[in-house]
This record gives C-alpha cells, structure tokens and sequence, in this order.
C-alpha cells in the first residue's frame, strides 16, 4: 500500500449520459489501486451531499446547459485545484450542444408538447432552468486538463489520474480525441 | 486547372529541410519534396494528384531570411531554401487554425458517420488540439440527402474544395463548385440546385472519397461507417496526364 497522503478527487455529471463516469467504473481492478491514492469526496457515486471547500482534482462530465449546471462548475472552479473536462460534452458541447441551432422555446415546446400525447405540460417545478445556448465547460469557467472522448476510455482516464496523482500535467491528445 | 506536367529536363537545386541537406528538382514544391523524403508536413486541402489550392494553410513552413510563413504545398523550392517544418511557433499555429475549423461549422465527432474514418479528427489529435479555444460560431447548415447515393453536410465541410478539384480535373464532369465568401463559403452542385437534380453528376463518387471529413458521404452510412479509399487518385491523375 502506498504511503504517499491521498490526494482528494470530486467529480460531478451536469448536462451529459453519465457514460464517462461509467467508463471512470470501467477501470475495473484498477480502482483499487486507485482508492490506495486517492479519495473521493464527493461525487454521484457516493454519498456525500456537499463539495468540500478545499479539493485536489475536480472532475466535470457533461455540459453547461441548466443554471445548475452553471452553479455547480462554479462551484468546483472555486473549490478545486485541477479542474479537469472530462469527455466530448464537457470539452465541446458535443450533443447536449446540437440543441444550440434551435430557439430554447421550440426545443422545450417539441420534447414536452409536440411529442408527447398524454398530459403534454412543461415542467417548471424541481427542475432547474435551461440555458438557451449549451457551452462546453471552459466557454464558463477556466478548465485545466481536457480529456476530449465520448466516453474517453478507462485507460485514458486511468492515464490522466495517474498522471496528476504523480504531480505531473498529462497530455490526453497522447491517448484519446474528439469522437473515441 | 490540372497540375502542370513535369519538365523533363529541369535544373537540380539543393537545399535544407530541418537541417538536412537534400536535393530536389527545381520544378517541385516544398511539400512534394518532404512527402519524397518522409518529411511530416500536415495538410488538409493538398492531394497528390489534384491542382494546389494553398486554402487550408496547414502545410506553413518556416524559410530562414523570411518573416513570413510560406504554404509548402504552393511554393518552388529554389537553390539554398533553408525550410524548418516542425517549430514551435508553426506547431502553434496549425493548433490554431485546426481549431478554428472546428469552431466554423458543427463537428459532433461523437455522432458523425466519419467518426474515426477523418482527416480532420486525426490532425486534430496530431496539432494537440484537445479543446477548442476560441467561441463556436453556431452557425445552422443544411444537409443535402437529395442524391440517390450520396449526402452532403455543411457542418462537417472545411472547404477545402477537394471535391471540387476531382470532379473537374479528374471525372471531368465540373458538378462542384464554391459559393458565397468567407466563412459564408459553401460547396455546391451545379448552379446551387439540390445534387440528386444534378445533370452533370455521373454519381461517380470520386468527391465523397476525396473528402477528408464526414461532409460527403455514402448514403446509408451511420456512426463510424463512413471509410474513404483515395487509392485511385494518384493512378487516375496519372493516367490523365499520359492522354
Ligand atoms: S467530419 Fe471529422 S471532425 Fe467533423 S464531426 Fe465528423 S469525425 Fe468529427
Ligand atoms: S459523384 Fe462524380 S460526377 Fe458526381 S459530383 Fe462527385 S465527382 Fe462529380
Ligand atoms: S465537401 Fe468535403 S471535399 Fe468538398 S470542400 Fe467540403 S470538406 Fe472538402
């Protein structure tokens, strides 16, 4: 087991599938090695319910396309040291982004009402408001590491976390693109 | 215009690249010369085969005496050139201008038919481009599915007029043409009438192979499907040359 302090690690999905933190789970055995270096603080995958004031490696899936997504990449912003995009919604938009050549009115109004044959009706209650232009991650706040990939793969995202533990600045270009 | 045939008596010139002294016919560019000796010089809008366009600027190389960039793709080599192809301020921007295609039209790679198949993906992954530094210009464009075998998608074009260049110098039938200016720039077919109307198009599809992005593609092709032969191209010009 390692004896170096664990560096801590929060990740958060806003506007995308859920499909990097399920490559992140695609690591395998791999994430027990991980869990002797690092810990995680804060994320959908465990039960903590507030960010940290003070952590390591933030870690941002998907896109900024509600007011809550806005809140929370503020929030890692001003809360984590790394900030890292994690896969193609985070890095470019990439689909949640397609809905940007529509007015917001019409893509609510088709996905609620045109679509829809019992109880067509907007929601407005619990669920947050949405943007009218979708921004990848760093169109809002500043993004250290990009990890482009839809979904990067584990070994990608193994490659950019071991980089960082090791204190060093990893190269993602090296090991995914845009579309892997 | 096709490219000019070579001369057969043409005057030899010396020269350096990265430092390495080479020869070469002084009828040849800067980038036939590199292509000769392995020399990586990135490009999108040159092909072997097909007339030089210079429009994608990616094949810039340094010449030591000038302080402007020089496309290697449309430039001569003459006696005593010393060219550098691979310094940090050429590596930074052909980041650049990769990211500013990216930022023109829509690529959604994630969903794109040429989805690990394209030219403009791999120089991305090359440059080092992991994101896209400059705001997307969100711009809508229209899909053309009209012809029976083949589609068109503005989003995914870089004008790089390839299509453009075979359809005229090599299938002779001069479908293709560029309209509007700058980023307004679009590629269209016969005087800017849905391609399936097309009276010139012999639906070759020597434009959809010729493309080196998910703008023109087979019909029926979904996520990834879409892989390019360019195999033909070199063999073709030759041929046509010969004639
Ligand atoms: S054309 Fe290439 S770069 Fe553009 S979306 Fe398709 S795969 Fe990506
Ligand atoms: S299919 Fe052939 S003839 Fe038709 S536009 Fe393409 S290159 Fe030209
Ligand atoms: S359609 Fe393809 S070949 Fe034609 S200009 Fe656009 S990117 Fe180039």
């Amino acid at each position: 087991m390692s004896t170096s302090p664990k560096i801590t690690v929060a990740t958060t999905w806003l506007d995308g599938c859920s499909g990097c933190h399920m490559s992140f789970l695609d690591m395998d055995e791999r994430l027990i090695e991980l869990v002797q270096q690092v810990d995680i603080v804060y994320s959908p995958l465990v039960d903590t319910k507030t960010l940290p004031d003070h952590v390591d490696v933030g870690i941002l899936e998907g896109s900024i396309s509600s007011e809550d997504d806005l809140e929370k990449a503020h929030a890692f912003r001003k809360h984590c040291k790394i900030l890292v995009s994690l896969g193609d919604c985070a890095v470019n938009g990439n689909v949640p982004a397609m809905r940007n050549h529509f007015k917001l009115a019409d893509v609510v109004d088709h996905a609620y009402r045109d679509t829809v044959t019992v109880q067509p009706q907007i929601p407005t209650r619990g669920v947050p408001a949405l943007l009218s232009v979708v921004k990848p991650i760093h169109g809002v706040v500043g993004v250290d590491v990009f990890v482009p990939g839809c979904p990067p793969s584990a070994d990608a995202i193994w490659y950019v976390l071991s980089e960082l533990i090791a204190g060093r600045t990893p190269d993602p270009s090296t090991v995914t693109r845009f579309g892997a | 215009m096709p490219p000019p045939a070579k001369q057969p008596n043409v005057r030899v010139v010396t020269l350096t690249i990265d430092g390495r002294d080479l020869s070469a016919r002084a009828d040849e560019t800067i980038i036939e010369v590199c292509r000769e000796n392995q020399i990586p010089i990135p490009s999108l809008c040159y092909l072997e085969g097909l007339s030089v366009w210079g429009a994608c600027r990616l094949c810039l190389v340094e010449l030591a005496g000038q302080g402007r960039l020089l496309a290697a793709c449309s430039t001569r080599v003459t006696e005593g050139m010393q060219i550098q192809t691979n310094t940090e301020k050429l590596q930074r921007y052909r980041r650049t201008i990769v990211e500013l295609l990216f930022a023109e039209r829509n690529h959604v790679c994630s969903v794109c038919v040429s989805n690990g198949h394209c030219e403009l993906q791999h120089m991305a992954q090359k440059c080092g481009v992991d994101h896209v530094r400059v705001p997307y210009r969100q711009a809508s464009y229209p899909v053309d599915s009209s012809h029976e075998m083949f589609r068109l998608d503005h989003d995914r074009c870089i004008l790089c007029t390839r299509c453009v260049r075979v359809c005229d110098e090599i299938e002779g039938a001069h479908t293709w043409d560029v309209m509007g200016r700058g980023s307004d720039c679009r590629v269209i077919t016969d005087m800017a009438q849905p391609w399936g109307e097309s009276d010139t198009c012999t639906s070759c599809g020597k434009c959809v192979q010729v493309c080196p992005t998910g703008a023109l593609v087979k019909q029926g092709t979904s996520v990834g499907e879409m892989v390019k032969d360019q195999h033909f191209l070199p063999i073709l010009a030759r041929r046509r040359l010969a004639q």
